[in-house]
């Protein structure tokens, strides 16, 4: 099975985020960058399909944040074969834009599937998997938690609410968004990593940058109003923990 | 005024609460103008019945459809929209709605804006919407006079939906053949019960990303036996392999409503919160005072979840 891996950074989850002096974007200036968790997932699951199948494992690394590159040489000190960057040129581009990338790097590729996570926390005009699927006219599957087979036939497991899901028969080429692979993702060894930086096995692709399409405009950002409802407990850790047992044997527990 | 096109989803016969949310925010939308649902699947006469919040309803009933198809739904509701030429489409931000937004998208070129809270259609188009995991609210500007929102489950109240008489349904014939879809439903898997009923406890301590370990959740663990309640998680920790499927609360996981929600380092996306905003108390920690979840917590306290978990037990304990 030959799959291609979108990965995209996307501003660290566990920072606190802040807001530009013109209140219409984060202020990125010391923003920090991981891969989109999501994406993390797509990529083990892709390195998985091989080590049981075969075959090869591309990924494309789009946008343009520093971190591209650490991000990219950890996937193939992880196992894939091929490292990509598109896009480098540009910020901050719909996911309509992203799409059009993604195919132009596609031309003249084979590959039975396409696999990146499901969602991206900053994709305001929709999923970029799907996006690829549809413009390209292949089946798409998100949030997806499983998959097996072979280069012909694959089978997916949906993930829906509630814990239910569905297993679908998926006939290749197609885009799975991924929300969770069937294991949690690799850690890889710095000295790995140097490594493949060494053997510099990353290509740039110059592709040309399309012009953005979605139709979609942001005119202002804020922080939401949190605390709007929680009274704010003050004092140091033990004195916390007294008012919060309080609160709890309140609550008639 | 505007006439708006609401997806709607069902799973196991039984209609989504996130399809009434969109037929009560459809119709402050429309004012109006017409409401019409989409309605896909086999059988549903019944819930067809159901949908009297909208004006009108396309239904396509085909055994083809009778379990949700990421393909076969996503075009046909691509030419029911088409056909209908609402200016304003909502789709459900949800596993299914995924499917079927971005599609309806790059297939008709209208405008998409995903994660959307509210949506207005007086004068421009336009949306508010949660990015980074709620952590920002944005306004959003639409080109053109034709939009898709995909709006995030919980965003108005579902009972204006539910209400409403007799809407006109309208069956059609399926405008996909289903003999040419790649994507075939083998069948649907009903969780499997897991070792601790998290929806049946009174008192739930939820870890999230900040609990940062596997072998962490040992200290939860222990503050949930001092109080005898469970350990839950959000996504993440269920992702890590970190808890079973059966600890999770929010979109993909559970809806729990204990007497006591204690969260330890759960920042608090709508995906969570969805699960938990009717639990009777909430408590929150958090090192981040931004973080989403004190938005939705009865009482909050900054600060690091390793100081306080050490304490709460002890003096649980100590009685």
């Amino acid at each position: 099975m030959d799959s291609v891996v979108l990965l995209r950074p996307v501003p660290d989850p566990v920072e606190e985020l802040e807001l530009n002096d013109d209140g219409d974007d984060l202020d990125r200036d010391y923003l920090g960058y991981v891969l989109n968790e999501f994406d993390d997932h797509a990529l083990e699951e892709a390195l998985l399909l091989k080590e049981k199948g075969g075959g090869t494992v591309t990924v494309f690394g789009i946008g343009s944040a520093d971190e591209m590159e650490q991000i990219l040489y950890a996937a193939l000190a992880k196992g894939a074969d091929e490292a990509f960057k598109l896009g480098d040129q540009l910020e901050h581009m719909s996911v309509a834009s992203q799409a059009e990338l993604v195919i132009s790097a596609l031309q003249d590729r084979s590959y039975d599937l396409i696999l990146t996570g499901v969602q991206a926390s900053d994709e305001l005009d929709g999923q970029l998997g799907v996006w690829v699927a549809a413009k390209l006219g292949l089946p798409h599957v998100s949030v997806v938690v499983g998959v097996t087979g072979s280069a012909g036939s694959v089978k997916v497991t949906k993930e829906f609410w509630g814990g239910i899901t569905a297993d679908y028969e998926v006939r290749p080429p197609a885009v799975l968004g991924i929300q969770a692979a069937e294991q949690a993702p690799r850690y890889v060894a710095v000295s790995l990593i140097r490594q493949a930086q060494q053997e510099g096995s990353l290509t740039q692709l110059d592709l040309e940058a399309p012009s953005d399409s979605s139709g979609v405009r942001i005119t202002a950002v804020r922080l939401p109003e949190t605390g709007g409802g929680a009274e704010m407990i003050t004092g140091d850790e033990s004195e916390a923990a007294e008012r919060i047992i309080e609160i709890i044997r309140g609550a008639g527990v | 005024m505007s006439d708006v096109f609401v997806i709607t989803e069902h799973l196991q016969g039984i209609l989504t609460e996130t399809s009434f949310e969109l037929l009560a925010m459809a119709r402050g939308i429309a004012g109006s103008g017409k409401v019409t649902a989409g309605l896909v699947g086999s059988g549903v006469g019944d819930l067809a019945s159901q949908l009297g919040g909208a004006d009108a309803i396309v239904v396509v009933d085909d055994p083809a459809f009778e379990v949700f198809n990421p393909e076969g739904h996503a075009r046909v509701f691509a030419a029911l929209v088409d056909e209908s030429q609402a200016p304003v489409v909502l789709v459900p931000y949800t596993s299914m709605g995924m499917d079927v937004a971005s599609d309806l998208a790059a297939r008709s070129g209208m405008p998409l804006v995903s994660f959307c809270t509210s949506v207005g259609a007086e004068g421009a188009l336009g949306a508010t919407c949660r990015l980074y995991a709620g952590k920002i609210e944005a306004d959003i500007e639409v080109d053109g006079e034709r939009a898709i929102f995909a709006v995030l489950a919980g965003s108005t109240p579902a009972e204006q939906g539910r209400s409403g008489g007799a809407a006109i349904v309208e069956t059609v014939s399926s405008p996909v053949d289903a003999g040419s879809l790649s994507v075939t439903c083998l069948g649907v898997t009903l969780p499997a019960g897991g070792d601790v009923d998290i929806t049946s406890q009174d008192v739930l301590v939820v870890v999230g990303r900040g609990i940062e370990s596997k072998d962490n959740i040992e200290e939860a663990q222990e503050l949930a036996d001092a109080l005898g309640g469970a350990v839950a998680a959000s996504r993440p920790i269920i992702d890590q392999g970190w808890l079973p499927k059966s600890r999770q609360v929010g979109k993909s996981g559970l809806t729990v409503k204990p007497k006591v929600y204690l969260t330890l380092g759960v920042s608090g996306a709508p995906e969570h919160i969805e699960g938990m905003k009717d639990a009777g108390t909430i408590i929150s920690v958090n090192t981040d005072p931004q973080a989403p979840i004190f938005g939705v917590a009865h009482y909050g306290w900054v600060g690091d979840i390793f100081d306080i978990l050490p304490e709460l037990v002890e003096k649980l304990e100590a009685g």
